[in-house]
């Protein structure tokens, strides 16, 4: 055991705040990739249940009888032309373009938006034709599955509002450039949640 | 390496390298039309073909997971980044393991429909 | 007016049990005592700054320490009210309504309340300091972390006085937990204490994974690593899979109880047994979570008390990781009885099985290492000496458990009681005692008093077996989990009497731990050198207690037991003089009030949810958002500590500089 004396130490007092930075702020990243595989177990346990419970409509109505296919068809590509809009975002955050940035990640909320209303739309018709939370156990596990992916997404919302405010007093700099980073990680990952949404649960329901 | 003792690996470049980092227009055209194309296709297979119904789910299945793997490349990057790929790892485990949680729960409560 | 708030307080409050007033009364006073001494000394300042802003480490385990031995107190008083019931046939000293929330939160508190945050305390003190770190990685989630877990703890306590206990069991199966069995509040608190110290336990999970993999000290390799290190690092792996199953678990519960969901109802479809399987999904890999960290304490106290390497360190690494995710592979063996098919309970049973066998590999490495030591008995090595038969003893009769026809027998009977808490004693809370009384030093510059120390260990240790053994054979005599009280002719009086008297043994014992902290903090040897056992690990090469920044000068690694090997090298070369390195200004990160302040809110959402108050509930998660994005507004997070600082503390503890 020696201690690290000139290794690369001089050079931190040196003044070279941005590579503690640097460090830092990917090792955030490190740390969200860590919470969104956590995010996935907490998706996996909601679809083990949905699919155990598919069954058990208890005289209600099925999800074929129930889920409207242009409804959620949209919804599909509203989610991931977003997804695609946020990594143009982070295409121009890499070019220093904060402009082009804000109006990007605007693209991508207005997107976002109006999945979450079309969903909110969705769920408003089901209640209406007397599908409810509490109607049968199938009906429970759709709604909580598929209305954690909507929190996730309104959630997302927010911050990605809170991330523009920031953008405009500070412009890129490696915090807020570790922050879209991060965001944009996590749209991403809500669009592919709701591949298997799509799949599992509308695809394989009106089938 | 910690964030104090900033040691001399990885540490020779700027924001240079980070430009490569996050992909290109041209990664997220294409991860965006392959997207597309694989969202098409289980369409296609549920409402106009007339195939059986275990083809149909092992088809929508497989084209959702190959999306999961183009969205992972084009979209999230998972092949850049310095070092030892933690983030990649701990996603094979978790996936592993939200398999587990899935396929496990429908084999130990299937007995219900054998006890039914 | 005055009626309809005398007809809320006699539901709101818990009434009519005077050991309840007792409890009401022994609350206030404590409040109001804790008040004055704030008041009377001044002290507010001085909490706010020192520790509810507090974002190093040490300080967050010393907190959770605290919090953890409260806890042990509460489940254990809740222990020796079950053991006095069950003293002899017939006794009505406590109803058998009472009876059922005393087990539910003595299982709940102990598992969730104690093991965990004791847990995090030493994951807490020891980790940084082992791996040559300032800090965690994220010094703020830390803290977020400690009082989700806090408030979640305390939301989950006042059950006692305010709306009532829950009262179906530790894991609240439905449907006796849904509305139909649970109609009051305990149930949700229940569900609201453990949601909000969960999201603290998975963030504290994916710090010790960043910490672990990012911020160890430079040459320190993954196979350099201290074996403690490992242990948390693989039990940080399971918290991080397990414990989003059972966020998921408990939400569906409320949704439930709250929106009148028919997930786990008789009712609409329900299928209660979902449940079941899904929270021992988590509940099956959280035994490993706790236990793990045990194994690594062993390891660090087993070689350093036998002033050798740890036997097989690779064999050793791999049972770890192997252990964690076999973990995943168990949970059936919870729940053989519910008949899902031969092919599943042969799977899960040998699943079961196999756990055994890398952790039959740890007890011969530590036994190895034993082997043609030199070794102390010291109180650290006591506890581990003590451990290794005790848990020897119940992985056999897990074994035995893991057997599925056989536990068709077994099943919820004492014989399974006794398993569980033979692992959970004398792994478990064995193992942290050992590492307390080992690390105490080290966070408080002083050691334990050794006499008052044996005196706890001898009554723990014949406590745990007179309570314990005769439970193995209640068991095979009939006698089930949860019976509030049984008759004269069923024959089990004699043995729950012993039962009885060994469980007051351990209590004897545990007051003896108290007197012998409060007696050492004023008596205790004070530890001047920084490493008072002779250690192995960089943690005690550096002053006890640490200065706030832990490591004056980073420390380079370049092999297993880096301070053990220093030592040596200094005692073959004497007169080479002790190279002095050049100090610099540290950055460390700054305190912040809204960890607490965002728990708080936590609280108050948690709160209004148990009593269905949504005006409330709303106004918490509200007050949750808004210190979220405070925080995500805070760009002033750290600072330079300034060299001079460095200098005076480091020559305050009486290091070169």
């Amino acid at each position: 055991m020696q201690h690290a004396i000139d290794n690369g130490h001089s050079q931190h007092a040196a003044g070279s705040h941005d590579h503690g930075h640097h460090d830092q702020e990917s090792m955030k990243v490190l740390g969200f990739w860590i919470f969104l595989v956590t995010d996935c177990l907490l998706f996996g346990t909601l679809f083990a249940t949905y699919v155990v419970l598919k069954g058990h409509v208890d005289g209600g109505p099925t999800g074929k009888e129930l889920f409207e296919i242009p409804g959620f068809v949209a919804e599909t590509f509203i989610l991931l032309t977003s997804s695609f809009t946020s990594g143009l975002a982070v295409l121009a955050m890499n070019k220093g373009k904060v402009n082009q940035l804000i109006g990007w990640l605007i693209v991508t909320a207005v997107l976002g938006a109006s999945f979450v209303g079309l969903e909110i739309n969705e769920f408003v018709n089901m209640v209406n034709e007397g599908a409810k939370i509490s109607t049968s156990a199938f009906l429970t596990a759709f709604f909580t599955l598929v209305g954690t992916h909507g929190l996730h997404v309104s959630v997302g919302l927010i911050w990605m509002i809170g991330l523009m405010v920031q953008l405009k007093m500070r412009g890129i700099t490696p915090v807020t450039r570790r922050k879209i980073t991060v965001i944009s990680l996590y749209w991403h990952f809500l669009d592919v949640v709701w591949i298997f949404l799509f799949t599992i649960v509308y695809l394989m329901g009106v089938m | 390496m910690s964030q104090h003792s900033a040691g001399a690996a990885g540490h020779g470049h700027g924001h240079h390298e980070e430009h490569e980092d996050h992909g290109s227009l041209k990664a997220y055209v294409i991860g965006f039309i392959i997207s597309i194309v694989l969202t098409v296709i289980p369409l296609l297979v549920v409402f106009q073909t007339s195939m059986n119904k275990t083809g149909v789910i092992i088809t929508i299945i497989t084209m959702a997971v190959i999306q999961l793997i183009v969205q992972l490349f084009f979209f999230m990057h998972i092949r850049e980044g310095e070092g030892p790929k933690y983030n990649v790892m701990a996603l094979i485990v978790g996936l592993f393991i939200v398999v587990v949680i899935v396929a496990g729960s429908v084999w130990i409560m299937s007995f219900n429909s054998v006890v039914q | 007016m005055y009626a309809s708030i005398k007809s809320f307080a006699s539901s709101f409050f818990v009434t009519g049990d005077p050991l309840i007033y007792g409890a009401d009364v022994s609350i206030a006073l404590t409040s109001i005592a804790i008040l004055f001494v704030l008041f009377y000394f001044k002290k507010w300042g001085w909490l706010w700054r020192e520790w509810l802003t507090t974002v190093d480490h040490k300080k967050i385990g010393i907190m959770y320490l605290i919090a953890s031995l409260l806890m042990l107190f509460r489940g254990g008083v809740d222990a020796l009210l079950m053991r006095t019931q069950l003293a002899l046939p017939n006794v009505h000293f406590l109803q058998a309504d009472h009876y059922n929330e005393v087990f539910t939160t003595h299982g709940t508190i102990m598992i969730l309340f104690m093991a965990m945050p004791m847990m995090f305390g030493l994951f807490n003190m020891v980790v940084p300091l082992q791996i040559g770190a300032r800090d965690v990685a994220y010094p703020f989630l830390n803290s977020v972390s400690f009082w989700l877990f806090l408030f979640g703890a305390m939301l989950f306590n006042i059950s006692f006085v305010i709306g009532g206990s829950p009262d179906a069991g530790w894991l609240s199966y439905p449907p006796l937990s849904e509305l139909s069995g649970s109609s009051g509040v305990g149930e949700n608190f229940y569900i609201w204490g453990i949601q909000i110290s969960g999201i603290g336990s998975l963030a504290t999970g994916i710090n010790f994974i960043v910490t672990i993999l990012k911020m160890r000290a430079p040459g320190m390799k993954f196979m350099k690593m201290p074996m403690f290190t490992w242990s948390v690092f693989s039990s940080s792996i399971i918290i991080i899979f397990a414990f989003p199953i059972l966020t998921v678990t408990l939400a569906l519960l409320f949704i439930d109880r709250y929106m009148g969901g028919h997930l786990f109802t008789m009712d609409g479809g329900g299928f209660p047994m979902m449940y079941i399987n899904l929270i021992w999904m988590w509940g099956h890999p959280e035994v490993y979570i706790v236990v793990l960290p045990a194994f690594g304490i062993f390891s660090e106290i087993v070689a350093t008390f036998s002033r050798k390497r740890i036997f097989g360190y690779k064999s050793m690494v791999f049972a770890l990781m192997s252990i964690s995710i076999l973990s995943f592979f168990t949970w059936v063996h919870h729940f053989f009885t519910m008949g899902s098919g031969a092919d599943v309970n042969v799977a899960f049973a040998i699943a079961t099985m196999a756990i055994g066998i890398p952790t039959g590999a740890k007890v011969f490495n530590w036994l190895f290492t034993m082997f043609r030591g030199r070794i102390r008995l010291e109180q650290p090595m006591m506890w581990t000496l003590a451990f290794i038969p005790c848990f020897v003893v119940g992985g056999a009769t897990g074994v035995m458990l893991a057997v599925a026809p056989a536990d068709y027998q077994y099943h919820n009977s004492y014989f399974l009681i006794a398993h569980f808490h033979q692992v959970l004693i004398g792994g478990v809370v064995f193992g942290y005692l050992a590492g307390i009384y080992y690390w105490w030093p080290k966070l408080f510059g002083f050691k334990l008093n050794e006499r008052l120390g044996k005196y706890a260990f001898w009554l723990w240790n014949i406590g745990f077996y007179v309570c314990f053994m005769p439970q193995y054979a209640l068991g095979f005599m009939g006698m089930t989990r949860r019976v509030y009280t049984y008759g004269w002719d069923m024959g089990w009086g004699p043995l729950n009497l012993v039962s009885t008297i060994g469980a007051f043994l351990m209590g004897i014992g545990f007051v003896f731990q108290v007197w012998q902290i409060l007696y050492s903090v004023k008596y205790g040897e004070r530890d001047k050198t920084g490493d008072p056992w002779n250690a192995r690990t960089l943690e005690w090469s550096i002053p006890s207690p640490p200065p706030m920044y832990n490591f004056a000068v980073v420390p380079v690694v370049d092999e297993r037991d880096p301070f053990w090997e220093e030592k040596e090298r200094r005692n073959f070369a004497p007169a080479e003089p002790v190279p002095v390195a050049k100090l610099e200004p540290i950055h460390m990160p700054r305190n912040s009030g809204i960890p607490f302040i965002f728990a708080a809110c936590w609280f108050v959402a948690g709160f209004g949810f148990v009593f269905g108050w949504n005006w409330m509930a709303f106004t918490g998660l509200a007050g949750v958002g808004i210190s979220l994005l405070v925080r995500s507004f805070t760009y002033d997070t750290d600072y330079y500590v300034p060299l001079e600082e460095v200098i005076e503390t480091e020559k305050a503890a009486g290091r070169a500089v």
